[in-house]
């Protein structure tokens, strides 16, 4: 999921910087993801994952970080499972 | 009949507001426009020591400036484009024909023009200042009113399709920007109370269009990026907002090339009077007629 992710980082995060310098904890904002960089990503996860983030996940927090997105993602997953 | 239509009504009764038939588009009587015209001298009274620029353009935008603002990832339900007729008299007879016959959209071979309605006064300021090169080290500081149109219709009077809005815009470093915002908050409070009117102050969002716009919505009050001053008009548990302060942090300079003397991105807030809606707090809280409002009312706004 990593990889995946960090691809769809790199096709619409519109990042200065590489996607593979960037650590799993690292800041995405203080790397300069934008607002509206940050709901492309939104909405290109939930197609490849195929999945529908929660109005209560869609905020900074769950964008924050590779390992932020991951672990959002990884929630939303398992409720699925679980539901 | 609910609260929103029967104060409308009353307005449209004592020809404050003049009906067009079209929901939020209305004509204004002299006496609300003397209204709107004692409020803007007293804005001037309390700002006007600032040194702000002013500007004034009309309600229409440069189409490009518009297009590059990103209007339309936000807010595309929202905005107004103006279309033009460009045909030769072939299409001139067809388009007659058309109207005549009433069955179809004769508006549907129309073509954009250059020009989209001003959705917010300050839009057409950014791409202004940043032809000029940097800013200053003290900053940029301007004043701008201008109608707005936002395709929004409804029969509350307080949300109109077109209206004015007066701005002050201030660009330079985050705690300038954010410092100017402070005090507009400070300075709308004691204005609001000048004229008698009951005011709180909120964190709020703009109105992002579509799920995707949910996560905008969500961050925007996340950082407080938002605050409005909200004053009952047409209902107590939902008052209106008749101020917004807003502070775009960097987003608006770094999308225009808004630079300062440093070199580094400008900071950007601004300050926004809902001229209309402030009219009907007004009328609304001192009754229609401006002859009978408190003596101390109108000494604030007529001395």
């Amino acid at each position: 999921m990593n990889e995946t992710i960090r691809e769809l980082l790199a096709k619409v995060g519109g990042l200065p910087v590489a996607v593979e310098t960037l650590e799993d904890g690292a800041d995405l904002y203080a790397a300069g993801l934008s607002s509206f960089a940050s709901v492309q990503l939104m909405l290109a996860i939930e197609e490849k994952f195929d999945i529908e983030f929660p109005d209560n996940l869609l905020n900074r927090k769950s964008f924050a970080s590779i390992s932020a997105i991951e672990a959002t993602v990884a929630q939303i997953l398992k409720a699925r499972e679980a539901a | 009949m609910d609260m929103q239509v029967s104060f409308l009504d009353r307005l449209f009764d004592a020809g404050l507001l003049i009906d067009t038939g079209v929901d939020g588009l209305y004509g204004r009587s002299g006496q609300f426009e003397d209204v709107i015209a004692a409020f803007e001298r007293l804005i001037d009274n309390v700002g006007g020591a600032d040194g702000a620029e002013a500007m004034r353009f009309p309600p229409g935008m440069n189409r490009a400036f518009f297009e590059q603002s990103g209007y339309m990832k936000s807010f595309p339900q929202l905005a107004g484009t103006v279309h033009s007729f460009c045909g030769n008299e072939l299409d001139h007879m067809s388009l007659l024909k058309c109207m005549e016959v009433g069955e179809e959209d004769w508006t549907a071979d129309q073509k954009a023009t250059d020009i989209v309605l001003t959705p917010a006064a300050c839009y057409p300021l950014y791409p202004t200042v940043a032809r000029r090169g940097n800013l200053p080290k003290s900053g940029g500081l301007f004043d701008l009113q201008s109608y707005c149109f936002r395709h929004e219709p409804s029969k509350d009077p307080a949300r109109q399709q077109l209206f004015r809005m007066r701005e002050y815009v201030c660009m330079g470093t985050e705690q300038h920007v954010t410092d100017f915002r402070q005090l507009w908050m400070d300075r709308g409070v004691e204005m609001m109370k000048s004229v008698g009117l009951d005011v709180t102050i909120d964190v709020a969002n703009d109105p992002f269009f579509g799920r995707a716009g949910k996560m905008m919505v969500n961050n925007q009050r996340d950082q407080n990026l938002k605050f409005e001053l909200l004053i009952p008009i047409t209902s107590t548990t939902n008052p209106t907002a008749c101020m917004s302060f807003n502070y775009h942090q960097d987003s608006f300079g770094t999308k225009w090339g808004l630079n300062l003397e440093d070199g580094s991105v400008a900071h950007t807030a601004c300050v926004g009077f809902g001229l209309e809606r402030i009219a009907l707090a007004l009328f609304h809280t001192h009754g229609l007629d401006t002859k009978a409002w408190p003596e101390s009312v109108r000494a604030t706004l007529w001395g």
